[in-house]
């Protein structure tokens, strides 16, 4: 399904700011699989995930969707693969449009957009039994526009809007981080009924431990620009946040003192 | 009053472009009014050429288009800030337009144009041009309105609104930007030829004063008529227009002399930024982005 080969991303190259975002990270998905992504702050989560949705150029290594190689697909010709959902409740969705506008946006994913309407009524019946599943109410307001809506609704919207065409890739970049904790809720409940539901592949990236262990069927921790645990499903189910954070501590010492020993 | 409401109606054509430009790609093309120069001077050079007029004034649109897809290629592949990218199609525009036209001034008043039809029949500046130019005028509105309620229009809508949001959802926004900047100007150059056509002649410089007044309607019409929707918005464009000639014909009708019709465009486009400020004109959130791009080009 999705296969990383030993990518490096590194910013600003031969500045006093050069910086490894990602250092010879290798991943492979297979269908279905939902990972979920954790790790600290510049451990290089957001940065695997903009290789993946082509935003960002990949400096050296591999990426294959479905065993062809989309390195060189610049990002909105990946779209027709890749659904996303971003941090920023307002960055998924294009406020001064209205609701179905943004699905019929959104239905179009990766298709030719031609000169037929963007919203029909055997489109609005869709979107209609769409946004049921959100039971936030908005089936009734489809005229309104997405700007009136509330973080949390158009948090639930982008993922609507990302996965109900069924990509073959989910990314979700800690899309639940700028909500608050009710919202939160709500939108990882909606994300894992929609995930369950298409049987997406996906790949989640969270700062919520809890949450990354409540979802999923596989957990992966990046540390400094690499994979530093895969945990499998089995595994995955009996941890919890206390293992997680021991486990967490113990590759970190042990990579320091790899450090101090060759320093 | 009647020949203020004609020009009015047609100057609404270029505001319908000005406003696609400005309000939908929200792209910060100010001399886009401009290009009406470059669809008069190719207008009245085939015409004069022997062109038949309506080819001619095709020909003047397409121009129109041609420079808007340079600006956009500028702005998008050679990532040139869009301010300057129109500035500089415009300079460059400005010596195009006296090679096609030979010289800086041609009459078109002996020449069989679009505009002969109705002047034969002694319609001009009556109700009846009113009506003809105003069914133009709405024919061309609601081309647009259902344009951008097509998937492709709506992606276009998006473009301007949240462009990381469409990339990602697979539109490649290069291409929806160029495409939008081509209709725009064309529709501007096409308003060009047909301004050239009435007033029977085209001026190199003709284009100078306009590069307000396609801003001042869409700002103007839209503070009056509001903009809740496409449908409305692009009414109200015309009814800036319109009210912009008014303004203008009730100015001279006060004494005023058209050397100062520069300055009262510029008061008037000050006027409705201003507005605003105050309160009453709130609604309109982009204005701030306009004023900003206003004090770039008067820097």
């Amino acid at each position: 399904m999705l296969l990383i080969e030993n990518i490096t991303k590194t910013f600003f190259p031969g500045t006093v700011n050069e910086r490894v975002a990602l250092n010879d990270v290798s991943l492979q998905l297979n269908t279905g699989d939902f990972v979920t992504v954790i790790g600290s702050n510049g451990a290089g989560k957001s940065t695997l995930l903009n290789m993946i949705s082509g935003k960002l150029p990949i400096d050296s290594g591999d990426l294959a969707i479905d065993g062809s190689s989309v390195k060189r697909m610049p990002d909105y010709a990946r779209a027709a693969y890749v659904g996303r959902v971003f941090q920023d409740p307002m960055a998924g969705t294009a406020p001064d449009l209205s609701i179905e506008q943004n699905l019929a946006l959104a239905l179009r994913r990766g298709q030719r957009r031609g000169l037929s309407w963007g919203v029909t009524h055997t489109r609005r019946a869709f979107f209609r039994d769409e946004l049921l599943s959100l039971e936030l109410g908005l089936e009734n307001r489809l005229k309104a526009r997405v700007g009136l809506l509330s973080g949390g609704q158009r948090q639930a919207l982008s993922l609507l809007m990302a996965s109900f065409t069924q990509p073959r890739i989910l990314l979700l970049d800690e899309h639940t981080a700028a909500l608050d904790p009710q919202r939160a809720e709500l939108v990882t409940t909606l994300t894992e009924s929609i995930v369950e539901k298409h049987h997406l592949t996906t790949l989640m990236v969270t700062h919520n431990m809890g949450q990354a262990l409540r979802l999923g069927n596989r957990l992966i921790m990046m540390h400094e620009g690499r994979i530093i645990l895969d945990v499998d499903a089995e595994r995955k189910a009996t941890m919890s946040v206390p293992d997680l954070l021991a486990e967490f501590a113990k590759i970190k010492g042990a990579s320091l003192d790899d450090r101090a020993l060759l320093g | 009053m009647n020949a203020a409401l004609e020009l009015g109606l047609l100057y609404g054509i270029m505001a319908l472009g000005v406003y696609l430009t400005f309000r939908i790609l929200n792209f910060p093309d100010l001399p886009v009014a401009g290009r009406s120069t470059t669809g008069a001077a190719v207008a009245a050079s085939l015409i004069i050429n022997g062109v038949p007029a309506p080819l001619a004034t095709l020909a003047g649109a397409a121009s129109g288009a041609v420079a808007g897809l340079v600006t956009g290629v500028l702005y998008t592949k050679g990532r040139i800030d869009g301010l300057l990218a129109g500035i500089l199609t415009m300079i460059a525009l400005w010596s195009i337009n006296l090679r096609i036209m030979g010289k800086s001034n041609l009459p078109l008043l002996r020449e069989d144009t679009l505009m002969t039809p109705l002047r034969d029949a002694g319609l001009l500046g009556g109700a009846w041009s009113i009506l003809i130019f105003a069914g133009a005028a709405l024919v061309i509105k609601f081309a647009i309105d259902w344009f951008l309620s097509t998937d492709l229009g709506l992606s276009i809508q998006a473009t301007g609104n949240n462009e990381q949001m469409i990339r990602s959802l697979g539109v490649n926004t290069h291409r929806t930007t160029i495409l939008t900047l081509a209709i725009s100007n064309g529709l501007v150059a096409l308003c060009g030829a047909l301004i050239a056509q009435y007033q029977g002649f085209a001026d190199v410089s003709m284009g100078i004063g306009l590069i307000l007044v396609g801003l001042a309607s869409v700002i103007v019409g839209q503070a009056v008529f509001g903009r809740r929707n496409i449908f409305l918005a692009s009414l109200a464009v015309i009814g800036g227009a319109v009210i912009y000639r008014l303004v203008i014909f009730f100015a001279l009708g006060a004494g005023l002399n058209p050397n100062d019709m520069k300055l009262i465009s510029a008061l008037l486009v000050v006027a409705a930024l201003l507005l605003p400020r105050w309160g009453f004109l709130k609604r309109i959130p982009s204005l701030r982005q306009m004023r900003s791009a206003a004090a770039v080009t008067a820097n």
